[in-house]
Formats: C-alpha cells, sequence, structure tokens
C-alpha cells in the first residue's frame, strides 16, 4: 500500500475544497441574519404604497440596513422611471 | 430620478459598564454541534484554572443527558443537581460536588429525569450571583449541543466564550452561528456592555492529515470565523483513557492533548505561549514508502 501510495499521484486537496465551500456559506449566512426580519415586509408594502402614485418596478427598490457603532441607518433607495418611460409604464399599466 | 431617503434609530442609549463583583467570571463553553469536545474542554478547563489556585464550579447545562459528572470522575457523589438547586428542593452548597483531586474545584451536575424546560433564566441568573457572591474567581458553563433553550442558557449570562471547533465543515458552519448568538442573545449584547470576549479552540487536530491537504489548518478555520485562536488540541488518544477513567485530559501531562489544553489554560489567564503540537511529523523516505 505504502509503495503504491508513493508513486500515485497526489490526492485532489479536500481541505481547500472545504475552505472554500465554508468561505462562501459563512458569508451568505451572516449577511441573511444580520438583516431585520421585517425587511422584505416592509419592501413589499413600500412598493404597494408607491405604485399608487407612480408606476415602478418591483425590482426598483432597495432596502440597507447598515449598522455604525450603536446607530442603525436604515437606506431605503427606489428608482423612478424616466419621464417618457413614465408615460409608457403608465399606459402600460392601464392596459 | 433616484430618490434616497434615510432614516436613523438610535436603537440603545449607552449605559454605564458595571458589574457587582469583577472578580468572578464566567465562561461559556459552546459549539452548536455535538460531540466536539465541550465537556472534554470544560473538564479540562476548570481543572487547568483551579491548578492554578483559582476557585472554580464548572456547571453541567445538558440537562436530561449529563455527561460532565462522568468526565470529571464524580458521578457516584451526586445527590443534588442544578435542576434541584433551580427549583429550591435543596441548597446551592448541598448541590455542589467538591473535586477529590483539587480543594478549589467544584461540579454541579446537571439533572439527568428533567428536560430543558426545567431551566430558568431567573433561576440560572440566582444561582450564578450565588457562586459570585460565594466568591468564585471562575464559572464554567458547559453547553449542550444545539440551539436550543440550555444552550442559549448557557451563554446568557457569560463574559467570555470559548468556541470548541472541529476542523471540519459542519462543525465549523455551526459555530458560525453561535458566534452570531454569541454576540445577540447574551445580557451583555442586550444590555449594551459590549461584545462576550470570544475564542476558538480546536480540537481533534491532525497536524499530519493537515499537511496532507485533507483537514483545514489553524489559519484556515481562523479566517473562515474571524476570531482568534485559544488553543489547538491534537487529536490524541489519551482523551478516550482520560474519560474512560473519569480524569480530565489536562491531569495526563504525558499526553500532548493534556499538555495542549494546559497550555490553553495559560493563554485563557492572559500569559503568552506558542501552538504546540500543530507540525506534522516529518517521515523519512523509507517511512514514506513502507509506511503505515
Amino acid at each position: 500500500m505504502g509503495l503504491l501510495d508513493f508513486f500515485r499521484a497526489r490526492p485532489k486537496n479536500t481541505a481547500s475544497v472545504a475552505t472554500e465551500r465554508l468561505r462562501i456559506i459563512v458569508a451568505q449566512e451572516r449577511a441573511a441574519s444580520g438583516r431585520p426580519d421585517y425587511l422584505p415586509l416592509l419592501r413589499r408594502e413600500l412598493l404597494e404604497v408607491i405604485r399608487k402614485y407612480v408606476n415602478i418596478d418591483p425590482d426598483a427598490i432597495e432596502i440597507h440596513v447598515e449598522r455604525d457603532g450603536d446607530q442603525e441607518v436604515l437606506e431605503l433607495s427606489v428608482a423612478l422611471p424616466e419621464k417618457g418611460n413614465a408615460a409608457a409604464a403608465a399606459a402600460a399599466g392601464e392596459v | 430620478m433616484h430618490v434616497q431617503a434615510s432614516c436613523v434609530f438610535r436603537s440603545r442609549l449607552p449605559i454605564p459598564h458595571f458589574q457587582e463583583n469583577p472578580l468572578t467570571e464566567i465562561i461559556v463553553v459552546t459549539s452548536g454541534k455535538g460531540g466536539v469536545g465541550k465537556t472534554t474542554t470544560s473538564a479540562s478547563l476548570s481543572v487547568g484554572l483551579a491548578k492554578r489556585g483559582k476557585k472554580v464550579a464548572v456547571i453541567d447545562f445538558d440537562v436530561g443527558l449529563r455527561n460532565l459528572d462522568l468526565i470529571m470522575g464524580c458521578e457516584r457523589r451526586v445527590v443534588y443537581d442544578f435542576v434541584n438547586v433551580i427549583q429550591g428542593e435543596c441548597t446551592l452548597k448541598q448541590a455542589l460536588i467538591k473535586d477529590k483531586r483539587i480543594d478549589t474545584l467544584y461540579v454541579l451536575a446537571a439533572s439527568q429525569t428533567r428536560d430543558k424546560d426545567a431551566l430558568s433564566k431567573e433561576g440560572v441568573e440566582r444561582v450564578l450571583n450565588e457562586l459570585t457572591e460565594d466568591g468564585f474567581d471562575y464559572v464554567i458553563c458547559d453547553s449542550p449541543a444545539g440551539i436550543e433553550k440550555g444552550a442559549s442558557l448557557a451563554m446568557y449570562f457569560a463574559d467570555r466564550a470559548v468556541v470548541v471547533v472541529n476542523p471540519e465543515v459542519s462543525s465549523v458552519r455551526d459555530s458560525d452561528r453561535i458566534l452570531g448568538l454569541l454576540s445577540s442573545k447574551t445580557r451583555r449584547a442586550e444590555l449594551g456592555q459590549g461584545p462576550i470576549e470570544q475564542h476558538l479552540l480546536l480540537t481533534r487536530y491532525n497536524p499530519d492529515r493537515v499537511a496532507g491537504g485533507d483537514m483545514m489548518g489553524i489559519t484556515d478555520v481562523k479566517e473562515i470565523l474571524g476570531i482568534e485562536v485559544l488553543g489547538v488540541i491534537p487529536e490524541s488518544t489519551g482523551v478516550l483513557t482520560a474519560s474512560n477513567a473519569g480524569v480530565p485530559v489536562i491531569l495526563d501531562e504525558n499526553s500532548d492533548a493534556g499538555q495542549a489544553y494546559a497550555d490553553a489554560v495559560a493563554r485563557l489567564a492572559g500569559e503568552q505561549r506558542p501552538m504546540r503540537f500543530v507540525d506534522a511529523q516529518k517521515k523519512g523516505l523509507f517511512a514514506r514508502i513502507f509506511g503505515s
């Protein structure tokens, strides 16, 4: 066995595979757990209110929460459609 | 066009930092995953600190599945347990089991017959306060696996946490989850008293396999989890023989694991020690060809 192992090509480095997989999943899970759980609902309700007045894309609202010392900053960003597109979008909305 | 709005929540007012008795330090030994060596670690850390002349109590929070008594070798002397004290069925003094080897070490066993709901936050706090008043230097809380009530109570009052991790994917992932809970679901976090001091303790470390590329190394685990490493305990036959005999492995001064635990205790007490038993054994050509 020992003799065979010595001449066989080195096996794939599984430790580095493990490290890489963990790096990705841990980063994902940290991002998810830091977010307050009301954000998806807040996002949906805001979207409904804004849509009463402007027809915006469901993906046009971005919400971020950032922590800065003992302050939490809730940042809300809404991309409104361009003037021309707005008319088109409103027209499309009426159909 | 782009509209942006920001609102600032001032989430909490700074609360003045205070402790009733700054001399008692509560340390939780936790991990998330089971079977990584929490109880072995709790036993050895408490023995190590007591051997340095500190007054130490070690509490088993694994209600329903107690095992610390076996590892400490005092299973036949358990009369009253943690749940009895919390429910007022005996005094704390009656339930504390004095170690036969070291004068300043006491064990508080978990109940074997109740379930985890027998623990309450108020009850745990009362016991910890009483230990503080009795002048204990350290209280080691041996957490159960998982993230349920027993585990969350074990960590809630802690000043420091030792997160036991094996260099293996599921253990590392669970440890990260526990680190998240430590920074949010503890008294210190809730009162804004600053984060708990967190340490990693790698156990079942096999330097040869790390060198061969099929086990994650110290730096890998440290970088993924982002906290400092308190100690590295090599995979060792000494751990099983110690638990067979009910003698915490730190008392086996000939075993590499025992010596590595002694180093970890020294670092916990603030000393600087180089990491030992972390390099692979150099194999000669002969051993590599004909070796195991």
